[in-house]
């Protein structure tokens, strides 16, 4: 998340939101924005119902056995559809924000 | 030997700098994966983990090969057995732990429509997939960021 906070401005130059989607009620993602300087949008799903409907659900990995989501990307386009997905099969290996950019352009060749 | 006596054994620091390295390997994650370098694949903890071992086992061989003049015997023994323990719990977390992802086969794909939300953002305001590509900068695409969490 830090890292796609450092290139927001390639986001915003592209015309794309970033938004992070967690378990994490309003609060603490008030706490975290401000902590660590985040300026796009951290959207709260506590009872993990769209990230159910995403099927990105990590069953009791949370806190106490409680379910949580598993790092998941998705480039959607503005008529809602999916252009790229991420899809990680390791915890610690998240997308990187080029990887995005890169799918965001590749994606705008496609259709020309 | 017959020396033995007026010898006073030395430090086997090697046994002792070994350990704390590899103590600093696993204990040193958290700081290395907050960049996605060294937490993508963890080679700096890994190489912690090595230079440690190398040290140990140079150390081990001077209090075994030695052992008149190097300390070490027992307590790198058991040294080394907690660093190898240390280090398996590491490799467990890191390349078992790490990888048990759900394999997420009903996930949206490419070429599929997302599935609309509303949920609340951080300052407690509705906000719907439709509101974030409607917005008035007329956005062209949204980066749809799954996330653990801080908790």
């Amino acid at each position: 998340m830090r890292s796609f906070q450092q290139h927001l401005s390639e986001f915003d130059a592209r015309g794309i939101r970033v938004v992070g989607i967690s378990v994490d009620p309003p609060e603490i993602n008030r706490r975290q924005s401000q902590k660590l300087g985040y300026t796009f949008p951290l959207l709260s799903d506590p009872k993990a119902q769209v990230i159910r409907r995403y099927d990105v659900l990590h069953p009791g990995a949370g806190p106490k056995g409680a379910d949580i989501a598993r790092p998941a990307e998705f480039l959607i386009d503005s008529s809602r559809v999916v252009r790229w997905v991420n899809l990680t099969d390791n915890i610690a290996v998240r997308a990187r924000p080029e990887q995005v950019l890169r799918a965001f352009d590749g994606m705008g060749a496609a259709a020309q | 030997m017959a020396d033995k006596v007026d010898m006073k054994r030395k430090w086997n620091w090697l046994i002792w700098v070994g350990f704390v390295t590899v103590v600093g390997g696993l204990f040193s994650y958290e700081w290395f994966a907050q960049f996605p370098v060294t937490r993508d694949f963890p080679w700096a903890n890994l190489l912690l983990f090595g230079i440690g071992a190398v040290l140990l086992i140079v150390g081990l061989f001077r209090a075994f090969g030695r052992p008149q003049r190097y300390r070490g015997k027992v307590f790198g023994s058991v040294f080394s057995a907690i660093a190898f323990l240390l280090f398996a719990f590491f490799a467990y977390e890191i390349f078992y732990v790490l990888r048990q992802v759900p394999a997420s086969n009903g996930a949206p794909r490419v070429g599929q429509l997302a599935p609309d939300f509303l949920l609340l953002d951080q300052n407690g305001n509705p906000v719907g997939l439709g509101d974030l590509l409607r917005g008035q900068s007329g956005p062209k695409a949204v980066a749809l960021i799954f996330y653990r969490g801080f908790w």
